[in-house]
């Protein structure tokens, strides 16, 4: 492939400028501050503060509090990543079926995608409204006094609910792609070398669309982990209570609420570091293996 | 090994285009057919229906004496190559040509044995634990051939294997293809819309043409009696000569010369004549003015007119000629005459 060339070396610096001041600005200035705060206390009232070394965490680890939340942030991540992937697997595979490159269908879901965190939160909100709420109605159907915000097992049931509806779409268009783009022939020559059809999918189809549940993987966790915050924070209205909620939230809860900037940074921190490892693996996986032709 | 019958195969795709018109022929056991045809014309269809990768609209499919009509591709007893290879790219090529065997319940033993064997007969042995991806497209071809003759089918079907590959290697692989196809005794498909490759493989060819068979025969039968314009023009390079011509009483006159044959027909015809047929003579009867030589070593293409009729002229490569007037006369028995308005054989 021929490569095009910049003939003076300022004018790509240039460029890329705008793009630099912003990432400085909004990542790197902040970042730096949460790392240094993380090692001071803040005196509640904005008088001054005290270094205090690693105390911010090693108070964290010996937090009972903290380290349930950290449990249930593992938990939802878990049961959010894999419900999602594994939903729109079997609807992309499903699709697949039907729609051979059917454009129309593919823009109706990547709507869902278009929801922000807070409306899908609302929109889960109005799904599980204690009086009129379809979904408490179908829980009570089951037998199950479903009570949004004040049972703990219950809020979390529709953070995990929501927070899978409005990850769904997304994955089901990367996943129906991925499909999409196997080779036709491949799928073919498969049809004539094994006759079951859950065969062909785990011998070939699933391996080849490995690069795309991998990225997927990636993108689900960083989305549970983060991106969940509006729906989290919708569904449990701002009052944490005894409520479930995520280690993100949690950073919002201490640092805004409770006014503990260097918890509250030491929190970010920790995610910070969570999003580096995570990061560091998917370069590594990339490089290493999942890729082909 | 098997017989391979069509009985009034007929398939229109679901957007109602039809892509065969009503079809029948038998492909005897063991034998080497070419369906052969431009761009569209429905060989691939008819293949892919073979293969039970496309459905039958109408009429009944045997494979041996099996109606395979409603028979997964998996159990009809076939083995495809298709012309991208379709090789599966995150297995290596053990696996790839192991891949069909192994959901056959083919005990690993055995598997390593067939797999040494093609690998061996395919020269792949050094290959076999590596991607395509890491392979050339010679090799490539050569594992998708593999991963068709351990199978050991009762079929071979072949979708263009070898239009990826440039022109040695094409001309290197057709011959391994038809030895091995001897060598192996399976009855044989192969799809191509080259006609050179017909010609040099088929021991019979099928000539397909808008969706309809145009002739069946075997090489010779195809490029010395035609049963169509259409088939006298695609097979054969430079294309068989086609000039308007009056037929009366065994004769043919065409450019103020009588000309005799052997079809006993009135009227107007196109009358054809291969370019090979046509020889230099002094006392030639049709006066051919020469305008352009095409010089292509072996031998020579003449490319001049009759009267207002172009026409194109093989000599060897010792015959000396120059451009201007060249009088042609035309080997005994060598006129085809077509329909003037059908251009179906007469
Ligand atoms: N799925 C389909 N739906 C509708 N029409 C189709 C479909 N597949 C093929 N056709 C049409 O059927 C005709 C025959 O197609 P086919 O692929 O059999 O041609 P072919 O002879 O193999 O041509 P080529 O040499 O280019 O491969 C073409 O006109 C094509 O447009
Ligand atoms: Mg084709």
């Amino acid at each position: 492939m021929k490569r095009a060339g910049f003939t003076t070396a300022w004018l790509p610096i240039l460029l890329l400028v705008p793009q630099l001041i912003i990432i400085a600005v909004f990542f790197y200035w902040p970042a730096a501050h949460a790392i240094q705060s993380s090692f001071y206390l803040q005196d509640p009232f904005g008088f001054g503060s005290t270094f205090v070394g690693w105390e911010n965490y090693t108070h964290l680890f010996s937090n009972s509090e903290y380290l349930r939340i950290a449990g249930f942030t593992v938990i939802f991540t878990i049961l959010v990543t894999f419900l999602s992937l594994g939903l729109a697997l079997l609807l992309a595979v499903k699709a697949d079926k039907v729609i051979r490159g059917a454009h129309s269908y593919r823009t109706l879901l990547m709507w869902v995608y278009a929801v922000a965190p807070p409306v899908a939160g609302f929109i889960g909100l109005i799904m599980f409204d204690q009086s009129w709420g379809p979904l408490t109605e179908f829980a009570q159907m089951l037998g199950w006094d479903f009570t949004l915000g004040v049972t703990y097992f219950d809020t979390a049931t529709a953070m995990v609910v929501v927070s899978v509806w409005k990850q769904v779409p997304v994955n089901f268009i990367f996943f129906l792609s991925g499909l999409q783009s196997i080779p036709k022939s491949v799928r073919e020559a498969a049809l004539i070398d094994n006759r079951s059809a859950s065969g062909r999918f785990w011998d070939v189809t699933f391996p080849l669309l490995a690069p795309t549940a991998f990225f997927l993987l990636i993108i689900n966790i960083t989305y549970s982990l983060f991106d969940t915050f509006g729906v989290v924070d919708t569904l449990v209205k701002g009052e944490p209570g005894n409520n479930p909620m995520t280690l993100v939230y949690k950073v919002y809860v201490d640092g805004f609420r409770g006014n503990d900037l260097g918890g509250s940074s030491a929190q970010s921190v920790i995610l910070m570091v969570l999003v580096l490892a995570l990061t560091v693996f998917q370069f590594r996986m990339v490089e290493r293996r999942i890729h082909y032709t | 090994m098997a017989q391979v019958t069509l009985s009034g195969i007929r398939k229109v795709y679901p957007n109602g285009f039809q892509a065969l018109t009503t079809t029948s022929f038998d492909i005897p056991d063991g034998e080497f057919t070419v369906l052969v045809g431009p761009s569209g014309c429905g060989k691939s269809t008819l293949l892919r229906m073979v293969a039970g990768l496309e459905d039958i609209t109408e009429g009944e499919l045997r494979i041996g004496d099996r109606v395979v009509n409603d028979v997964d591709p998996a159990d009809r007893d076939i083995a495809m190559v298709f012309q991208n290879y379709a090789l599966y790219p995150h297995m290596t090529v053990r696996k790839n040509i192991a891949y069909g065997l192994k959901n056959r319940g083919t005990s690993a033993e055995d598997i390593a044995k067939k797999v040494a064997q093609a690998s061996d007969m395919l020269g792949l042995d050094d290959y076999l634990d590596r991607k395509p991806s890491q392979l050339s497209g010679g090799q490539r071809q050569r594992v998708a051939m593999g991963r068709a003759i351990v199978r050991d089918p009762a079929l071979f079907l072949f979708d263009e294997p070898l239009s990826n590959l440039d022109a040695k290697l094409r001309n290197q692989m057709r011959i391994e293809i038809k030895a091995l196809q001897r060598r192996l005794g399976v009855t044989s498909i192969y799809v191509t819309h080259d006609q050179v490759e017909a010609m040099t493989m088929a021991d019979r060819i099928i000539v397909m043409n808008g969706g309809k068979v145009e002739q069946i025969g075997t090489p010779a039968e195809v490029y010395h009696a035609p049963a169509s314009t259409f088939v006298a023009s695609f097979m054969g390079a430079p294309p068989m000569n086609l000039v308007p011509a009056h037929a009366v009483a065994g004769m043919v006159r065409f450019a103020k010369t009588s000309l005799a044959v052997e079809t006993h027909t009135d009227g107007p015809v196109t009358m054809g004549i291969r370019p090979e047929d046509l020889i230099p003579d002094t006392s030639g009867p049709l006066p051919f003015d020469v305008q352009i030589i095409e010089e292509l070593g072996a031998h020579r293409l003449l490319h001049g007119v009759v009267g207002d009729e172009k026409l194109t002229v093989h000599v060897g490569k010792d015959t000396d000629v120059g451009t201007g007037p060249v009088p042609l006369s035309v080997k005994p028995g060598a006129i085809s005459l077509f329909h003037h308005e059908t251009g179906t054989r007469l």
